[in-house]
Protein backbone atom coordinates (compact mmCIF):
# COMPACT_ATOMS: atom_id res chain seq x y z
CA UNK A 1 0.00 0.00 0.00
CA UNK A 2 1.44 3.59 -1.06
CA UNK A 3 0.01 6.66 -0.40
CA UNK A 4 1.50 10.04 -1.09
CA UNK A 5 3.29 12.60 1.54
CA UNK A 6 0.11 14.68 2.25
CA UNK A 7 -2.35 11.63 2.65
CA UNK A 8 0.55 10.45 4.91
CA UNK A 9 1.00 13.63 7.05
CA UNK A 10 -3.12 13.20 7.05
CA UNK A 11 -3.34 9.64 8.62
CA UNK A 12 -0.28 10.83 11.25
CA UNK A 13 -2.53 13.72 12.64
CA UNK A 14 -5.70 11.53 12.45
CA UNK A 15 -3.48 8.57 15.00
CA UNK A 16 -2.23 11.60 17.29
CA UNK A 17 -6.04 12.83 17.35
CA UNK A 18 -7.30 9.05 18.28
CA UNK A 19 -4.26 8.78 20.75
CA UNK A 20 -5.54 12.04 22.54
CA UNK A 21 -9.04 10.90 23.04
CA UNK A 22 -8.15 7.43 23.60
CA UNK A 23 -5.65 8.43 26.46
CA UNK A 24 -7.92 11.34 27.57
CA UNK A 25 -11.00 9.28 27.65
CA UNK A 26 -9.33 6.48 29.57
CA UNK A 27 -7.31 8.71 31.89
CA UNK A 28 -3.94 7.11 30.74
CA UNK A 29 -1.03 8.02 29.90
CA UNK A 30 2.06 7.40 27.57
CA UNK A 31 0.94 10.67 25.27
CA UNK A 32 4.23 12.05 24.43
CA UNK A 33 5.53 8.72 23.37
CA UNK A 34 2.76 8.10 21.45
CA UNK A 35 2.73 11.41 19.70
CA UNK A 36 6.52 11.31 19.12
CA UNK A 37 6.23 8.26 16.99
CA UNK A 38 3.20 9.61 15.29
CA UNK A 39 4.76 10.06 11.82
CA UNK A 40 6.84 7.12 11.86
CA UNK A 41 3.89 4.86 12.83
CA UNK A 42 1.79 6.41 10.10
CA UNK A 43 4.53 5.61 7.23
CA UNK A 44 5.11 2.18 8.35
CA UNK A 45 1.16 1.27 8.36
CA UNK A 46 0.58 3.30 5.30
CA UNK A 47 3.70 2.94 3.03
CA UNK A 48 6.03 0.17 3.99
CA UNK A 49 4.58 -2.51 5.83
CA UNK A 50 3.72 -5.45 3.49
CA UNK A 51 0.92 -6.29 5.98
CA UNK A 52 -2.97 -7.69 4.70
CA UNK A 53 -5.97 -6.86 7.13
CA UNK A 54 -7.88 -9.27 5.83
CA UNK A 55 -5.28 -11.66 5.92
CA UNK A 56 -3.02 -10.86 9.49
CA UNK A 57 -1.65 -14.57 9.38
CA UNK A 58 -0.19 -14.05 6.00
CA UNK A 59 3.23 -16.21 6.43
CA UNK A 60 5.26 -13.45 3.80
CA UNK A 61 3.79 -10.44 5.42
CA UNK A 62 6.52 -8.19 7.06
CA UNK A 63 5.95 -8.24 11.21
CA UNK A 64 6.47 -5.52 13.46
CA UNK A 65 6.93 -5.01 16.72
CA UNK A 66 6.66 -2.15 18.61
CA UNK A 67 9.09 -2.65 21.44
CA UNK A 68 8.48 0.49 23.12
CA UNK A 69 4.77 -1.09 24.33
CA UNK A 70 3.83 1.72 25.82
CA UNK A 71 2.93 3.57 22.60
CA UNK A 72 0.22 0.82 22.37
CA UNK A 73 -2.33 3.75 21.99
CA UNK A 74 -0.86 5.18 18.62
CA UNK A 75 -0.48 1.53 16.84
CA UNK A 76 -4.04 0.23 17.94
CA UNK A 77 -5.01 3.17 16.83
CA UNK A 78 -2.93 3.04 13.25
CA UNK A 79 -4.40 -1.18 13.43
CA UNK A 80 -7.41 0.03 13.52
CA UNK A 81 -7.51 2.78 10.74
CA UNK A 82 -5.80 0.06 8.35
CA UNK A 83 -8.90 -2.41 9.21
CA UNK A 84 -7.19 -4.86 11.40
CA UNK A 85 -10.32 -3.89 14.01
CA UNK A 86 -13.21 -1.94 14.00
CA UNK A 87 -12.24 1.93 15.00
CA UNK A 88 -15.05 2.07 17.05
CA UNK A 89 -13.26 -0.31 19.79
CA UNK A 90 -10.63 2.23 19.76
CA UNK A 91 -12.88 3.82 22.29
CA UNK A 92 -12.40 0.59 24.38
CA UNK A 93 -8.54 1.23 25.46
CA UNK A 94 -7.78 0.67 29.20
CA UNK A 95 -11.17 -0.50 30.30
CA UNK A 96 -12.51 -3.13 31.94
CA UNK A 97 -12.68 -6.20 29.48
CA UNK A 98 -10.98 -4.44 26.57
CA UNK A 99 -8.51 -6.57 24.81
CA UNK A 100 -6.72 -2.88 24.15
CA UNK A 101 -4.84 -2.69 26.93
CA UNK A 102 -2.07 0.05 27.88
CA UNK A 103 0.41 -1.71 26.79
CA UNK A 104 0.49 -3.36 23.26
CA UNK A 105 -0.64 -7.42 23.53
CA UNK A 106 -0.74 -10.00 21.14
CA UNK A 107 -4.31 -11.36 20.40
CA UNK A 108 -5.41 -7.85 18.78
CA UNK A 109 -5.47 -8.29 15.32
CA UNK A 110 -2.57 -7.02 13.78
CA UNK A 111 0.07 -7.58 16.75
CA UNK A 112 2.57 -9.78 16.68
CA UNK A 113 4.05 -9.67 20.14
CA UNK A 114 3.06 -8.67 23.50
CA UNK A 115 5.39 -5.91 24.77
CA UNK A 116 5.86 -3.31 27.67
CA UNK A 117 8.83 -4.27 29.69
CA UNK A 118 11.33 -2.66 27.60
CA UNK A 119 14.48 -4.35 25.69
CA UNK A 120 12.47 -7.18 24.76
CA UNK A 121 11.63 -6.43 20.83
CA UNK A 122 14.91 -6.31 19.13
CA UNK A 123 16.13 -9.88 20.28
CA UNK A 124 12.57 -11.49 19.54
CA UNK A 125 12.93 -9.33 15.89
CA UNK A 126 16.16 -10.98 15.56
CA UNK A 127 14.80 -14.25 15.55
CA UNK A 128 11.83 -13.81 13.57
CA UNK A 129 14.34 -12.19 11.04
CA UNK A 130 16.50 -15.18 11.31
CA UNK A 131 13.70 -17.40 10.38
CA UNK A 132 12.74 -15.41 7.60
CA UNK A 133 16.05 -15.94 6.34
CA UNK A 134 17.24 -19.03 6.67
CA UNK A 135 13.43 -20.46 4.73
CA UNK A 136 14.31 -17.68 2.08
CA UNK A 137 10.97 -15.67 3.25
CA UNK A 138 10.85 -11.99 1.52
CA UNK A 139 9.55 -10.44 5.51
CA UNK A 140 11.16 -8.04 6.81
CA UNK A 141 10.92 -7.69 10.55
CA UNK A 142 10.73 -4.01 11.60
CA UNK A 143 11.48 -3.33 15.56
CA UNK A 144 10.18 0.29 16.67
CA UNK A 145 12.37 0.81 20.10
CA UNK A 146 12.73 4.31 22.39
CA UNK A 147 16.08 5.90 22.69
CA UNK A 148 15.72 5.17 26.64
CA UNK A 149 15.22 1.42 26.13
CA UNK A 150 18.50 1.53 24.55
CA UNK A 151 19.88 1.49 28.21
CA UNK A 152 18.61 -2.27 27.93
CA UNK A 153 21.50 -4.60 27.99
CA UNK A 154 18.98 -6.86 26.14
CA UNK A 155 19.39 -4.72 23.06
CA UNK A 156 23.11 -4.45 22.94
CA UNK A 157 23.28 -8.53 23.18
CA UNK A 158 20.49 -8.20 20.04
CA UNK A 159 22.72 -5.53 18.14
CA UNK A 160 25.88 -7.50 18.54
CA UNK A 161 23.57 -10.49 16.60
CA UNK A 162 22.11 -9.50 14.13
CA UNK A 163 24.95 -8.27 12.14
CA UNK A 164 26.59 -11.18 13.14
CA UNK A 165 23.91 -13.53 11.19
CA UNK A 166 23.92 -10.93 8.70
CA UNK A 167 19.97 -10.39 9.19
CA UNK A 168 19.60 -7.49 6.51
CA UNK A 169 15.57 -7.75 6.22
CA UNK A 170 15.89 -6.42 9.93
CA UNK A 171 14.93 -2.54 10.69
CA UNK A 172 15.25 -0.68 14.00
CA UNK A 173 13.85 2.39 14.37
CA UNK A 174 15.03 4.08 17.37
CA UNK A 175 12.57 7.26 18.71
CA UNK A 176 15.42 9.27 19.12
CA UNK A 177 13.26 12.01 21.28
CA UNK A 178 16.04 12.35 23.95
CA UNK A 179 13.67 12.16 26.93
CA UNK A 180 13.43 9.14 29.35
CA UNK A 181 10.78 7.94 31.53
CA UNK A 182 12.59 10.31 33.73
CA UNK A 183 15.02 12.85 32.67
CA UNK A 184 16.97 13.37 29.86
CA UNK A 185 18.78 10.82 27.82
CA UNK A 186 21.89 13.45 28.16
CA UNK A 187 21.79 13.66 31.73
CA UNK A 188 20.57 10.03 32.31
CA UNK A 189 22.51 7.32 30.68
CA UNK A 190 24.36 9.52 27.26
CA UNK A 191 23.41 7.44 24.18
CA UNK A 192 25.62 10.04 21.97
CA UNK A 193 27.28 9.51 19.40
CA UNK A 194 24.29 6.71 18.98
CA UNK A 195 24.52 6.78 15.14
CA UNK A 196 28.40 6.14 15.31
CA UNK A 197 27.84 3.25 18.31
CA UNK A 198 25.59 1.27 15.64
CA UNK A 199 28.31 1.69 12.68
CA UNK A 200 30.85 0.18 15.12
CA UNK A 201 28.40 -2.80 15.59
CA UNK A 202 28.57 -2.91 11.94
CA UNK A 203 25.06 -2.16 11.30
CA UNK A 204 24.11 0.31 8.82
CA UNK A 205 23.01 3.41 9.93
CA UNK A 206 20.60 6.39 8.28
CA UNK A 207 19.65 9.57 10.53
CA UNK A 208 16.81 11.44 9.80
CA UNK A 209 14.17 13.37 11.02
CA UNK A 210 11.79 11.66 12.66
CA UNK A 211 8.71 14.18 11.54
CA UNK A 212 9.65 14.43 8.10
CA UNK A 213 7.25 12.38 6.44
CA UNK A 214 8.43 11.81 2.66
CA UNK A 215 12.38 11.80 4.41
CA UNK A 216 11.03 8.79 6.35
CA UNK A 217 9.22 7.18 3.42
CA UNK A 218 12.07 6.95 1.00
CA UNK A 219 14.38 6.32 3.93
CA UNK A 220 12.57 2.96 4.51
CA UNK A 221 12.16 2.11 0.97
CA UNK A 222 15.78 1.60 0.98
CA UNK A 223 16.33 -1.07 3.15
CA UNK A 224 18.58 -3.22 3.40
CA UNK A 225 21.08 -0.09 3.61
CA UNK A 226 23.79 -1.96 2.64
CA UNK A 227 23.72 -5.92 1.94
CA UNK A 228 24.46 -8.46 4.30
CA UNK A 229 24.18 -5.77 7.13
CA UNK A 230 20.78 -4.91 9.51
CA UNK A 231 19.64 -1.26 9.15
CA UNK A 232 18.80 1.40 11.50
CA UNK A 233 16.90 4.53 11.63
CA UNK A 234 17.94 6.82 13.74
CA UNK A 235 14.84 8.91 13.97
CA UNK A 236 15.35 12.28 15.47
CA UNK A 237 11.67 13.42 17.34
CA UNK A 238 10.54 15.60 19.30
CA UNK A 239 8.34 14.01 22.53
CA UNK A 240 5.07 15.15 22.60
CA UNK A 241 5.11 16.50 18.60
CA UNK A 242 2.05 18.07 17.33
CA UNK A 243 1.00 19.73 20.59
CA UNK A 244 2.97 22.62 21.21
CA UNK A 245 2.26 22.48 24.95
CA UNK A 246 3.18 18.60 25.02
CA UNK A 247 6.09 18.90 23.30
CA UNK A 248 9.67 18.17 24.60
CA UNK A 249 8.00 17.71 28.02
CA UNK A 250 8.71 14.97 30.53
CA UNK A 251 5.41 15.47 32.25
CA UNK A 252 3.45 13.99 29.16
CA UNK A 253 5.12 10.74 29.92
CA UNK A 254 2.50 10.61 32.74
CA UNK A 255 -0.13 13.28 32.38
CA UNK A 256 -3.79 12.64 30.99
CA UNK A 257 -5.14 15.76 29.17
CA UNK A 258 -8.30 17.34 30.47
CA UNK A 259 -11.11 18.12 28.38
CA UNK A 260 -9.53 22.20 27.55
CA UNK A 261 -6.27 20.57 26.88
CA UNK A 262 -8.12 17.70 24.68
CA UNK A 263 -10.10 20.12 23.03
CA UNK A 264 -6.68 22.74 22.58
CA UNK A 265 -4.42 19.87 21.33
CA UNK A 266 -7.01 18.94 18.51
CA UNK A 267 -7.68 22.47 17.46
CA UNK A 268 -4.32 22.82 16.74
CA UNK A 269 -4.34 19.31 14.67
CA UNK A 270 -6.78 20.72 13.34
CA UNK A 271 -5.04 23.80 12.20
CA UNK A 272 -1.71 22.49 11.43
CA UNK A 273 -3.98 20.51 8.32
CA UNK B 1 21.85 -37.11 30.88
CA UNK B 2 22.62 -34.34 28.57
CA UNK B 3 24.29 -37.15 26.15
CA UNK B 4 21.15 -39.31 26.12
CA UNK B 5 19.10 -35.64 25.75
CA UNK B 6 21.07 -34.29 22.67
CA UNK B 7 21.12 -38.18 20.79
CA UNK B 8 16.77 -37.96 21.83
CA UNK B 9 17.02 -34.54 19.91
CA UNK B 10 19.26 -35.37 16.86
CA UNK B 11 16.87 -38.39 16.49
CA UNK B 12 13.83 -35.86 16.70
CA UNK B 13 15.36 -33.34 14.94
CA UNK B 14 15.46 -35.64 11.94
CA UNK B 15 11.84 -36.32 11.91
CA UNK B 16 10.78 -32.90 12.36
CA UNK B 17 12.29 -30.05 10.28
CA UNK B 18 10.83 -27.22 12.77
CA UNK B 19 13.61 -28.59 15.34
CA UNK B 20 15.85 -25.55 15.96
CA UNK B 21 18.86 -25.85 18.72
CA UNK B 22 20.17 -22.44 20.21
CA UNK B 23 22.89 -22.12 22.86
CA UNK B 24 24.13 -20.15 24.74
CA UNK B 25 28.26 -20.69 23.97
CA UNK B 26 28.13 -23.87 26.38
CA UNK B 27 27.37 -27.64 25.11
CA UNK B 28 31.16 -28.14 24.25
CA UNK B 29 31.77 -31.72 23.48
CA UNK B 30 27.61 -32.27 23.56
CA UNK B 31 25.97 -30.05 21.01
CA UNK B 32 28.73 -30.78 18.45
CA UNK B 33 26.38 -34.14 17.36
CA UNK B 34 23.45 -31.76 16.43
CA UNK B 35 25.08 -28.57 15.23
CA UNK B 36 27.37 -30.81 12.63
CA UNK B 37 24.19 -32.38 11.65
CA UNK B 38 21.69 -29.45 11.37
CA UNK B 39 23.86 -26.37 10.82
CA UNK B 40 21.01 -24.65 9.28
CA UNK B 41 19.07 -25.18 12.25
CA UNK B 42 21.75 -24.53 14.99
CA UNK B 43 22.84 -21.16 16.31
CA UNK B 44 25.14 -19.98 19.39
CA UNK B 45 23.90 -17.12 20.46
CA UNK B 46 26.69 -16.29 22.69
CA UNK B 47 27.36 -15.21 26.35
CA UNK B 48 23.82 -13.69 25.61
CA UNK B 49 21.53 -15.22 27.65
CA UNK B 50 18.65 -12.54 27.25
CA UNK B 51 19.06 -12.39 23.34
CA UNK B 52 19.28 -15.87 23.42
CA UNK B 53 15.73 -16.45 24.58
CA UNK B 54 14.39 -13.56 22.84
CA UNK B 55 15.61 -15.09 20.05
CA UNK B 56 14.11 -18.29 20.54
CA UNK B 57 10.65 -16.78 20.69
CA UNK B 58 10.94 -15.04 17.93
CA UNK B 59 12.03 -18.23 16.19
CA UNK B 60 9.04 -20.28 17.45
CA UNK B 61 6.62 -17.03 16.34
CA UNK B 62 7.99 -18.24 12.68
CA UNK B 63 7.03 -21.62 13.55
CA UNK B 64 9.92 -23.67 14.83
CA UNK B 65 10.49 -25.62 18.00
CA UNK B 66 13.37 -24.01 19.09
CA UNK B 67 15.61 -25.26 22.67
CA UNK B 68 17.64 -23.01 24.27
CA UNK B 69 20.85 -24.72 25.84
CA UNK B 70 22.74 -23.87 28.70
CA UNK B 71 24.08 -24.96 32.35
CA UNK B 72 22.44 -24.77 35.52
CA UNK B 73 20.76 -20.95 36.29
CA UNK B 74 22.34 -19.30 32.82
CA UNK B 75 19.30 -20.24 30.68
CA UNK B 76 16.76 -19.71 33.46
CA UNK B 77 17.66 -16.40 35.91
CA UNK B 78 19.55 -14.41 33.70
CA UNK B 79 16.87 -14.20 30.88
CA UNK B 80 14.10 -15.24 33.60
CA UNK B 81 11.81 -12.06 32.15
CA UNK B 82 12.30 -13.28 28.46
CA UNK B 83 11.48 -16.18 29.48
CA UNK B 84 8.26 -15.35 31.43
CA UNK B 85 7.17 -12.47 28.85
CA UNK B 86 8.30 -13.42 25.22
CA UNK B 87 7.79 -17.36 25.98
CA UNK B 88 5.35 -18.22 28.20
CA UNK B 89 3.03 -15.08 27.68
CA UNK B 90 2.84 -15.65 24.12
CA UNK B 91 2.76 -19.69 24.69
CA UNK B 92 5.30 -20.28 22.38
CA UNK B 93 7.44 -23.51 21.75
CA UNK B 94 10.45 -22.77 23.51
CA UNK B 95 11.90 -25.30 25.48
CA UNK B 96 14.50 -24.47 28.31
CA UNK B 97 17.46 -27.00 28.91
CA UNK B 98 19.74 -26.34 31.86
CA UNK B 99 22.13 -29.17 32.17
CA UNK B 100 23.90 -29.49 35.32
CA UNK B 101 20.66 -28.70 37.63
CA UNK B 102 20.85 -29.11 41.31
CA UNK B 103 24.54 -29.47 42.40
CA UNK B 104 26.05 -31.15 39.90
CA UNK B 105 28.66 -28.76 39.58
CA UNK B 106 29.33 -28.93 43.67
CA UNK B 107 32.79 -27.84 43.46
CA UNK B 108 32.43 -24.97 41.25
CA UNK B 109 30.41 -22.66 43.82
CA UNK B 110 27.48 -21.24 44.76
CA UNK B 111 27.18 -19.35 41.25
CA UNK B 112 26.66 -22.86 38.85
CA UNK B 113 24.35 -24.48 41.69
CA UNK B 114 20.91 -24.88 40.15
CA UNK B 115 18.90 -24.90 43.05
CA UNK B 116 16.18 -22.28 42.74
CA UNK B 117 15.06 -23.07 39.52
CA UNK B 118 12.32 -25.30 40.01
CA UNK B 119 10.71 -22.55 42.10
CA UNK B 120 11.18 -20.46 39.76
CA UNK B 121 10.02 -21.75 36.50
CA UNK B 122 7.64 -23.59 38.37
CA UNK B 123 5.84 -19.61 38.63
CA UNK B 124 5.56 -19.07 35.41
CA UNK B 125 2.45 -19.24 33.11
CA UNK B 126 1.85 -21.66 30.42
CA UNK B 127 5.27 -23.52 31.50
CA UNK B 128 5.81 -27.23 31.99
CA UNK B 129 8.65 -27.87 34.07
CA UNK B 130 10.21 -31.41 34.54
CA UNK B 131 13.72 -32.85 36.21
CA UNK B 132 14.34 -36.57 34.83
CA UNK B 133 15.52 -39.03 37.37
CA UNK B 134 17.66 -41.25 35.37
CA UNK B 135 18.48 -41.16 31.37
CA UNK B 136 15.74 -43.09 30.36
CA UNK B 137 12.60 -40.48 32.16
CA UNK B 138 15.19 -37.93 30.48
CA UNK B 139 15.14 -39.71 26.50
CA UNK B 140 11.16 -39.98 27.24
CA UNK B 141 10.54 -36.42 28.78
CA UNK B 142 12.50 -34.69 25.87
CA UNK B 143 10.30 -36.61 23.47
CA UNK B 144 6.89 -35.58 25.20
CA UNK B 145 8.17 -31.85 25.30
CA UNK B 146 9.10 -31.65 21.87
CA UNK B 147 6.00 -33.13 21.03
CA UNK B 148 3.74 -31.00 23.09
CA UNK B 149 2.87 -27.52 22.45
CA UNK B 150 4.11 -24.55 24.61
CA UNK B 151 6.80 -24.15 26.28
CA UNK B 152 8.82 -26.37 28.86
CA UNK B 153 12.03 -26.10 31.35
CA UNK B 154 13.51 -29.41 31.35
CA UNK B 155 16.66 -29.84 34.21
CA UNK B 156 18.62 -32.46 33.41
CA UNK B 157 22.20 -33.64 35.47
CA UNK B 158 25.10 -33.96 33.59
CA UNK B 159 27.16 -37.15 32.39
CA UNK B 160 27.02 -40.57 33.70
CA UNK B 161 24.05 -41.10 35.94
CA UNK B 162 23.11 -44.89 36.49
CA UNK B 163 19.94 -45.84 34.52
CA UNK B 164 17.35 -46.63 37.47
CA UNK B 165 14.46 -48.00 35.32
CA UNK B 166 13.77 -51.31 33.38
CA UNK B 167 14.27 -50.59 29.76
CA UNK B 168 10.24 -50.70 29.13
CA UNK B 169 9.28 -47.52 31.32
CA UNK B 170 6.83 -45.74 29.90
CA UNK B 171 6.64 -41.91 31.04
CA UNK B 172 3.21 -40.02 30.55
CA UNK B 173 3.18 -36.30 30.42
CA UNK B 174 2.50 -35.11 33.98
CA UNK B 175 2.62 -38.24 35.73
CA UNK B 176 4.64 -39.68 38.68
CA UNK B 177 6.39 -42.74 38.23
CA UNK B 178 5.71 -45.31 40.99
CA UNK B 179 9.09 -46.73 40.98
CA UNK B 180 8.46 -49.51 43.77
CA UNK B 181 4.93 -50.04 45.70
CA UNK B 182 4.95 -50.03 49.56
CA UNK B 183 2.61 -49.10 52.28
CA UNK B 184 4.32 -47.41 55.44
CA UNK B 185 5.65 -43.99 53.74
CA UNK B 186 6.09 -42.51 50.37
CA UNK B 187 9.49 -41.54 49.32
CA UNK B 188 8.63 -38.82 46.34
CA UNK B 189 11.72 -38.18 44.41
CA UNK B 190 12.08 -35.75 41.85
CA UNK B 191 15.56 -35.36 39.55
CA UNK B 192 18.88 -37.14 39.98
CA UNK B 193 17.68 -37.72 44.21
CA UNK B 194 15.99 -40.75 42.38
CA UNK B 195 19.65 -42.69 42.56
CA UNK B 196 20.04 -41.94 46.60
CA UNK B 197 16.26 -42.12 47.21
CA UNK B 198 16.07 -45.82 46.08
CA UNK B 199 18.99 -46.43 47.92
CA UNK B 200 17.48 -45.10 50.84
CA UNK B 201 14.60 -47.53 50.12
CA UNK B 202 16.89 -50.19 50.46
CA UNK B 203 18.29 -49.44 53.52
CA UNK B 204 14.45 -48.78 55.00
CA UNK B 205 13.37 -51.90 53.54
CA UNK B 206 16.25 -53.99 55.53
CA UNK B 207 15.30 -52.54 58.34
CA UNK B 208 11.87 -53.92 57.90
CA UNK B 209 9.80 -50.71 56.28
CA UNK B 210 7.75 -51.06 53.28
CA UNK B 211 8.32 -48.07 51.12
CA UNK B 212 6.65 -46.67 48.25
CA UNK B 213 8.89 -44.84 45.82
CA UNK B 214 7.41 -42.22 42.98
CA UNK B 215 9.86 -40.54 40.92
CA UNK B 216 7.76 -37.26 40.27
CA UNK B 217 9.84 -35.90 36.54
CA UNK B 218 6.78 -33.36 36.47
CA UNK B 219 7.01 -30.62 39.02
CA UNK B 220 4.23 -28.63 36.79
CA UNK B 221 1.62 -30.83 35.88
CA UNK B 222 1.83 -32.09 39.33
CA UNK B 223 0.34 -35.72 39.60
CA UNK B 224 -1.91 -34.68 42.18
CA UNK B 225 -3.89 -38.18 41.89
CA UNK B 226 -1.00 -40.04 43.04
CA UNK B 227 -0.14 -37.23 46.07
CA UNK B 228 -3.37 -38.56 46.72
CA UNK B 229 -3.05 -42.01 46.72
CA UNK B 230 0.05 -41.52 48.84
CA UNK B 231 -1.86 -39.63 51.55
CA UNK B 232 -4.71 -41.99 51.97
CA UNK B 233 -2.75 -44.95 51.37
CA UNK B 234 0.75 -44.96 53.15
CA UNK B 235 -0.02 -41.74 55.16
CA UNK B 236 3.85 -40.44 55.81
CA UNK B 237 5.24 -38.35 52.45
CA UNK B 238 8.79 -37.29 52.43
CA UNK B 239 9.87 -35.23 49.36
CA UNK B 240 13.73 -35.37 48.20
CA UNK B 241 14.72 -32.31 46.07
CA UNK B 242 18.25 -31.24 45.45
CA UNK B 243 16.72 -27.56 45.05
CA UNK B 244 15.63 -24.82 47.96
CA UNK B 245 12.64 -23.65 49.29
CA UNK B 246 9.56 -23.63 46.93
CA UNK B 247 10.02 -26.84 44.55
CA UNK B 248 8.75 -30.29 45.02
CA UNK B 249 8.45 -30.04 48.92
CA UNK B 250 6.03 -26.80 48.49
CA UNK B 251 3.73 -27.86 45.13
CA UNK B 252 3.56 -31.72 47.45
CA UNK B 253 2.51 -29.65 50.67
CA UNK B 254 0.27 -27.36 48.94
CA UNK B 255 -1.63 -30.55 47.22
CA UNK B 256 -1.76 -32.54 50.50
CA UNK B 257 -3.15 -29.29 52.23
CA UNK B 258 -5.90 -28.59 49.50
CA UNK B 259 -6.80 -32.44 49.86
CA UNK B 260 -7.86 -32.44 53.03
CA UNK B 261 -6.50 -35.14 54.70
CA UNK B 262 -4.15 -35.55 57.67
CA UNK B 263 -0.82 -37.48 56.91
CA UNK B 264 2.70 -37.07 58.09
CA UNK B 265 4.93 -34.80 55.53
CA UNK B 266 8.62 -34.37 55.50
CA UNK B 267 10.19 -31.72 52.85
CA UNK B 268 13.81 -32.94 52.22
CA UNK B 269 15.60 -29.88 50.74
CA UNK B 270 18.59 -27.96 50.47
CA UNK B 271 18.92 -25.54 53.27
CA UNK B 272 18.28 -21.20 52.23
CA UNK B 273 22.12 -20.34 52.78
CA UNK B 274 24.28 -20.40 49.88
CA UNK B 275 26.41 -23.42 50.22
CA UNK B 276 30.00 -22.00 50.04
CA UNK B 277 31.85 -24.90 50.93
CA UNK B 278 33.58 -27.19 48.17
CA UNK B 279 32.93 -30.60 47.67
CA UNK B 280 31.31 -33.03 45.20
CA UNK B 281 28.31 -33.04 44.33
CA UNK B 282 27.36 -36.55 46.86
CA UNK B 283 29.66 -34.38 49.65
CA UNK B 284 27.10 -32.28 49.44
CA UNK B 285 24.27 -33.77 49.52
CA UNK B 286 25.83 -35.70 52.40
CA UNK B 287 26.12 -32.36 54.07
CA UNK B 288 22.64 -31.29 53.18
CA UNK B 289 20.91 -34.84 54.89
CA UNK B 290 20.15 -35.65 51.44
CA UNK B 291 22.49 -38.54 51.16
CA UNK B 292 21.00 -42.22 51.09
CA UNK B 293 21.63 -42.52 54.73
CA UNK B 294 20.43 -38.63 55.18
CA UNK B 295 17.04 -39.79 53.45
CA UNK B 296 16.81 -42.81 55.50
CA UNK B 297 16.97 -41.54 58.61
CA UNK B 298 14.74 -38.41 58.39
CA UNK B 299 12.63 -41.75 57.10
CA UNK B 300 13.00 -43.19 60.22
CA UNK B 301 12.03 -40.27 62.00
CA UNK B 302 8.96 -39.14 60.14
CA UNK B 303 7.71 -42.72 61.15
CA UNK B 304 8.52 -42.20 65.25
CA UNK B 305 7.14 -39.14 65.15
CA UNK B 306 4.19 -40.51 63.33
CA UNK B 307 3.37 -43.34 65.45
CA UNK B 308 4.16 -41.52 68.71
CA UNK B 309 1.71 -39.07 67.59
CA UNK B 310 -2.18 -39.29 67.55
CA UNK B 311 -2.84 -42.17 64.33
CA UNK B 312 -6.11 -40.78 63.58
CA UNK B 313 -4.93 -37.29 63.25
CA UNK B 314 -1.66 -37.65 61.67
CA UNK B 315 0.20 -34.18 61.20
CA UNK B 316 2.74 -32.50 59.93
CA UNK B 317 6.30 -33.10 61.08
CA UNK B 318 8.25 -30.10 61.63
CA UNK B 319 10.79 -29.24 59.02
CA UNK B 320 14.24 -29.54 60.67
CA UNK B 321 16.13 -26.34 61.72
CA UNK B 322 18.09 -24.92 58.64
CA UNK B 323 21.34 -24.68 61.59
CA UNK B 324 21.86 -27.94 61.69
CA UNK B 325 21.96 -28.62 57.78
CA UNK B 326 24.59 -26.06 56.24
Amino acid sequence: MRQDVEELKGMARMLRAHALRMVHRSRASHLGSCLSVADIVACLYWNTLRIDPAQPDWPERDRFILSKGHAAAIVYAALAERGFFPVDELKTYCELGSRLTGHITSGVPGVEVSTGSLGHGLPIACGMAFAAKRDHLPSRTVVLASDGELDEGSNWEAILFAPQHELDHLLLVVDYNKIQSFGRVSEVLELAPLADKFRAFRWAVREVDGHNISQLAETFAAIPFEAGKPSVVVANTVKGKGVSFMEDDLAWHYKSPSEEQLAGAIRELEQSA
Amino acid sequence: MRTTFIDELVHLAEQDKRIWLVCGDLGYSVLEAFANRFPERYVNAGVAEQNMTGVAAGLALMGKTVFTYSIANFPVMRCLEQIRNDVCYHNLNVKIVAVGGGLAYGSHGYTHHGVEDLAVMAAMPNLMVAAPGDPLEARAITRIIASRPGPAYLRLGKAGEPVLHPADLVVEYGKAIVRCEGHDLTLISIGSMLANTLSARDKLTEAGYSVRVLSMPFIVPLDEDAIHAAVTETGVILTVEEHGVGGLGAAVGECIARFGKAATFVPLRLGRSPIKTSGTQEQLRDLQGLSASGIARSAVDALQQRSSSSQSLGKFVKFQPEQTRE
